[in-house]
């Protein structure tokens, strides 16, 4: 099964591997990819050495920095391989930014962005592996998982 | 000399370097010593208190007025039309065009850095929700170094609601970069928060907790007394563990000659009136240097030079 999901399995494109299981759902919402013209494939909870993860494959689409450092916030271990000609070209970690802008929502309701017309920013931190975003606005920390993204 | 504050934004201590807070330390004992009639003059603040709040916005609006400069503002946001629905966003782009300084008060956490991105003018924040409220630990620290000479080395109890008050979470973090000495006394249910000592650790600072106050009392230069509120204990409960959090003059009796008992303000009963009479109390004047603290930031802020 893992051998038919395999990197070079696409002819360009690009390769989301070691997503935690999941996450794929939220990164596919994030890149847009549901209104992508070309083929895209998910692999949901396979079994990796790491225990479970998904792995998102998309035919023709390659990330701007941007977008790979957006994934990070979502999958902070996952590797993204540039495809060309059916052959792995580039490897990245996904690397997390210092900072999110408009993506997530501040869980806190007393906090101003809730009621303003405002754009959301995070400050990110990692400490012994646990991801925390502190809301530029009411300066509350929280963790990854309690801060939801927007929904498109 | 000139002055980096000037039309500079003030939103939260965390901000502030250890200088800078030193300046405006500095600028207040200045101002308390020799007051400045006539500095501001001309110069417009907009009091916005979009909730009530007082003390403070008494103390902003005598703070201008005492530096020449004259002063326009609400002191709920019932007067004005937020009420009808504006947004502060609105609200804020209309009055930056009327004032030199605005001064807001806002129940939502984050409306000072949202005005501050929004006005063109220098916004100081007097309290956004549970968030921040700057203008009070700076004139907490001034309190403190006023009465010990020093903000090094000293050791502070926090004593009452260490979970939900606003004003303990900001001072117990700005003195962290005094070497201090904590020592918190509350009931388990309102004990200082987690993320709080977490961050006094990561300075590398040392807190004690304790149950009462008589533990502690003999040891400190500062005794930093909070109002606990009785709605959130049953009746019974509150009898109960009010005494261990209350002072009397009675406890005074073996602590040090230099030790000052603080309080925000307002008390109800957790100092005895009888303290008010003891060289200890010093709530009073911490309440006053409110005005000096305030003073010196309208001045630092709107006034080009430093003097
Ligand atoms: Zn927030």
């Amino acid at each position: 099964m893992e051998k038919t999901l395999s990197v070079t399995a696409i002819n360009n494109g690009t390769v989301i591997d070691h997503i935690p299981a999941g996450q794929a759902i939220t990164i596919l919402r994030l890149l847009k990819l549901v209104d992508h013209k070309n083929q895209v494939t998910i692999g949901l909870n396979l079994s990796g050495n790491r225990g479970f993860k998904d792995l998102i494959k998309m035919e023709n689409r390659y990330l701007t920095d941007r977008e790979m450092h957006e994934i990070a916030i979502f999958a902070p271990n996952a590797t993204i391989n540039t495809i060309k000609d059916f052959k792995v070209i580039k490897k990245h970690k996904a690397l997390l930014p210092e900072s999110v802008i408009d993506i997530m929502r501040c869980p806190n309701p007393r906090c101003v962005t809730q009621n303003e017309p405002l754009k959301t920013c995070f400050d990110l931190y990692k400490h012994n592996e646990i991801i925390k975003l502190r809301c530029k606005y009411c300066e509350k920390t929280f963790l990854r998982e309690e801060v939801k993204e927007y929904v498109a | 000399m000139s002055n980096h504050f000037y039309d500079r934004d003030l939103i939260s201590i965390s901000e502030l370097s250890q200088s800078e807070i030193s300046l405006i330390l500095d600028t207040a004992k200045k101002i308390k010593q020799s007051p400045k009639k006539n500095l501001l003059q001309g110069k417009i603040l907009a009091s916005c208190f979009f909730e009530a709040s007082t003390r403070t916005r008494l103390s902003f609006e005598a703070a201008m007025l005492k530096l020449g400069g004259g002063v326009c503002g609400f002191s709920d946001a019932g007067s004005t039309s937020a009420k009808k629905g504006e947004s502060l966003y609105d609200s804020i782009k209309v009055i930056t065009a009327y004032a030199d300084v605005i001064v807001l008060r806002h129940p939502q956490e984050g409306a000072a850095r949202m005005a501050a991105e929004v006005s063109n003018k220098p916004i100081i924040n007097a309290g956004d929700g549970s968030n921040q409220h700057p203008s009070q630990t700076l004139l907490d620290l001034y309190t403190i170094y006023e009465c010990q000479g020093r903000l090094d080395d000293l050791h502070i109890a926090f004593v009452g609601d260490l979970k939900y008050g606003r004003t303990v979470h900001s001072l117990s973090q700005a003195c962290a970069a005094y070497n201090t000495k904590y020592y918190f006394v509350s009931p388990d249910i309102l004990k200082m928060p987690e993320y709080i000592c977490d961050y006094l650790s990561s300075k590398g600072m040392n807190y004690s907790i304790h149950s009462n106050i008589n533990e502690i009392i003999d040891q400190v230069d500062i005794l930093y007394i909070t109002r606990l509120q009785k709605e959130r204990f049953d009746e019974a409960e509150f009898k109960q563990i009010q005494g261990k959090y209350s002072l009397t003059a009675e406890m005074l009796r073996e602590v040090k000659p230099n030790m000052r008992v603080m309080h925000p303000l307002p008390r109800v009963d957790e100092i005895e009136v009888a303290v008010d009479r003891t060289k200890h109390a010093y709530y009073f004047e911490q309440a006053e240097n409110g005005l000096y603290v305030r003073e010196a930031l309208l001045a630092l802020i709107l006034n080009k030079e430093l003097f």
